[in-house]
């Protein structure tokens, strides 16, 4: 029994030594196959986990309290900070919930460049995705190559928005800047080169023993349990579950795009993986729509709504009117219709939603950010019981936690 | 006469309020007929007291909270919404003293959504609604943490986003922006123990705070001292040295290589 005193207090206490043979681990918070803050405390059979505690927290900074308190177009760039290994998704999720409750839409321009950062985004974090959980499961060379190509991607971004990891690249109503000269030439390269690099990782996993032996009927997860327990994107499409948000309640230009849904009944981390990669192809082959359309589009980026959203920069310095709209607008910031929404997205980690309730002041009421990582942190407690020791760190890492956004 | 703050609310307010400024609503549409919807609008008449239609979403306000698992249940398992996808609350004790808390459901086969609403009176505790979603586990912990709601049932109501023994529920609009008297003890008490608190002092929880005199966490550029130096006299100014990026010439190394065979 360890004594408590002022610099172990209680709640850092474990009893390690039981007597019933069982010993209780503790695996984080700083633990480098952690995630980022995960504590877990582990109760184990020899090398047999009898009980998971997952024990969030550690990276709460109240974030739905600061939506709270900032207008709409200040808590923007904070949503970066919820998945920061996809922020345009955050910042999409959140910009069309408030532009759903104004009841305005982003010109034809802002959709296609929107899209096509949502897209960029989801390769950027499904090679981060391979690149981190090939780490945790021991194949050091698929990181370098992963995070090679992501490095090209986040040049595109960096290209596009000035950031590399908190893009802000999308505002309520539109996207703030057009695409620059010779960026789809770049990104024509990039996703032309993509498949023959996603090829490369496959080679090197997809049919390789160690990978099979770590990965396959590791993290058994039902299709009844998955919807129990609330699991979006990958993790209920890898139980059979055809759902995703692109396709059954489409959103910007998704219902123009032709794509499909990987889905695998293998209810384990394989098929998992194996939906990440495939859908990394179909990530390339959405864009590869997308470049064509954004040709033919009108120059205009952000929705004409006078009480919502700035007149374009010609106008405030130009017309007077637009000057006093943008001068209020900065200062006491818009104020939207009472209401509420709740507006779902399909982030690279599954649905990303956000409920906002409006009584018409220029701050939200309240802001619910609905986090797919949240839910798969509750699933640990299950999905972890009966599983070796060793597979612990594989069903973390297949399971594509990100911290920003579970403690929100 | 000094202004009135509302005691009630310690929220960020507009500076600015129109007196004649009324606020448009957000529409409502009714339930189409012969959808599901109005199928699960007729099946929960005699739970509910409105039910309209907003973006696509079919949104019911139940009578009495404790309905919350009969509804859900009529949900899951007539219609098919086997997913609750989120639920939380909002905070209404100023204006109407109690909380609303919402169940956002999904029917994954048909792609509907549906949200029920139910008020919960300050101090009365909700049913949990793990036995039918487990992601309820972390959900109504976290709205037990936030909010302060007591949930019924629940397999392990603990807080989860905050420490266990923190004071107060970050949600709520009374929880104060800053000045938190209990928050800024908290890791003082942890760490050295209440009776050192003379010695300690309060933390400091503004994240924008620099002691200008404090050497060891904060330094100025271009006036760099020791380690926990004494400035309060002042500090000399450095020369500012910014170190030369030292690259590697590929070609030239080759050559030498080259050179030397």
């Amino acid at each position: 029994m360890q004594v408590t005193n002022k610099l172990t207090p209680f709640f850092e206490n474990l009893n390690f030594e039981r007597d019933d043979n069982t010993m209780v681990i503790n695996f984080g918070p700083q633990h480098p196959s952690a995630h980022g803050q995960l504590r877990l405390v582990l109760e184990l059979d020899g090398e047999l986990v009898t009980k998971a505690y997952p024990d969030i927290g550690y990276l709460h900074r109240g974030i739905e309290k600061m939506a709270e308190n900032m207008t709409y177009n200040e808590f923007l760039p904070t949503t970066d900070r919820l998945d920061y290994i996809a922020s345009t998704s955050n910042n999409y999720a959140y910009a069309l919930a408030v532009e759903k409750l104004l009841g305005i839409e982003a010109p034809r321009r802002a959709q296609v460049i929107r899209t096509m950062l949502l897209e960029l985004n989801r390769i950027i974090s499904h090679l981060f995705f391979l690149a981190t959980h090939a780490l945790d499961v021991g194949a050091m060379s698929v990181f370098l190559y992963a995070f090679r190509e992501r490095e090209f991607a986040m040049d595109l971004m960096e290209d596009y928005c000035g950031a590399r990891l908190t893009h802000s690249a999308v505002r309520i109503g539109g996207v703030p800047l057009d695409l620059p000269t010779g960026w789809l030439e770049s990104l024509e390269k990039f996703i032309n080169r993509l498949p023959t690099d996603i090829k490369t990782y496959e080679d090197l996993l997809t049919a390789n023993r160690i990978w099979k032996m770590r990965l396959e009927d590791v993290g058994v997860l039902s299709a009844e349990n998955a919807l129990s327990w609330g699991c979006t994107g990958p993790m209920l499409r890898g139980s059979g579950v055809n759902y995703d948000i692109r396709k059954e309640e489409p959103y910007e230009l998704y219902s123009e795009l032709d794509f499909d849904i990987p889905t695998s009944d293998r209810c384990d981390s394989y098929g998992r993986y194996r939906i990440y990669m495939e859908e990394m192809k179909q990530s390339v082959r959405i864009l590869h729509q997308l470049i064509p359309m954004y040709a033919p589009t009108a120059p205009q980026l952000m929705a004409h709504a006078p009480q919502y959203i700035s007149a374009p920069k010609e106008e405030i310095m130009t017309q007077n009117y637009a000057l006093m709209q943008h001068f209020v607008l900065v200062t006491q910031g818009m104020r939207p219709p009472v209401g509420e929404v709740y507006v779902p997205t399909e982030s690279p980690k599954g649905e990303l939603g956000f409920y906002i309730k409006s009584e018409g002041e220029p701050y939200a009421y309240r802001l619910k950010c609905r986090a797919p990582s949240f839910f798969h942190t509750g699933l640990l407690q299950e999905i972890l019981v009966g599983t070796y020791i060793a597979d612990v760190v594989t069903i973390i890492g297949n399971t594509n936690i990100v911290f920003g956004e579970i403690d929100r | 006469m000094r202004k009135y703050t509302p005691k009630d609310s310690v929220q960020a307010k507009s500076y600015y309020t129109d007196r004649f400024w009324v606020a448009p609503q957000m529409p409502k549409f009714e339930v189409e007929a012969g959808s599901q919807f109005s199928k699960i609008v007729t099946a929960l008449k005699k739970y509910s007291k409105e039910s309209y239609t907003q973006l696509g979403q079919l949104i019911i306000h139940i009578n009495k909270p404790t309905d919350n698992i009969a509804v859900l249940t009529i949900l899951k398992e007539k219609f098919g919404y086997t997913m609750c996808s989120e639920l939380s609350a909002v905070d209404y004790l100023a204006k109407r003293g109690e909380f609303e808390i919402f169940y956002q459901m999904l029917n994954v086969t048909e792609a509907l959504r549906v949200r029920v609403v139910c008020q919960l009176a300050l101090g009365s505790a909700i049913e949990s609604i793990v036995p039918l979603f487990k992601m309820a586990n972390f959900a109504e912990r976290e709205m037990y943490d936030m909010f302060g709601i007591y949930i019924n049932n629940h397999p392990y109501l603990k807080r989860i986003l905050m420490p266990d023994d923190w004071v107060g529920h970050p949600l709520l609009k009374t929880y104060p922006l800053q000045g938190d008297e209990a928050a800024s003890w908290y890791e003082v008490d942890k760490i050295f123990g209440k009776e050192n608190r003379d010695a300690i002092g309060p933390e400091n929880r503004d994240p924008a705070n620099v002691d200008r005199y404090d050497t060891k966490r904060f330094s100025r550029v271009g006036y760099e001292v020791p380690f926990g130096a004494d400035i309060s006299g002042g500090e000399v100014a450095q020369p500012i040295e910014y170190s030369k990026t030292v690259m590697v010439d590929y070609q030239k190394e080759q050559k030498e290589l080259k050179k030397r065979r």
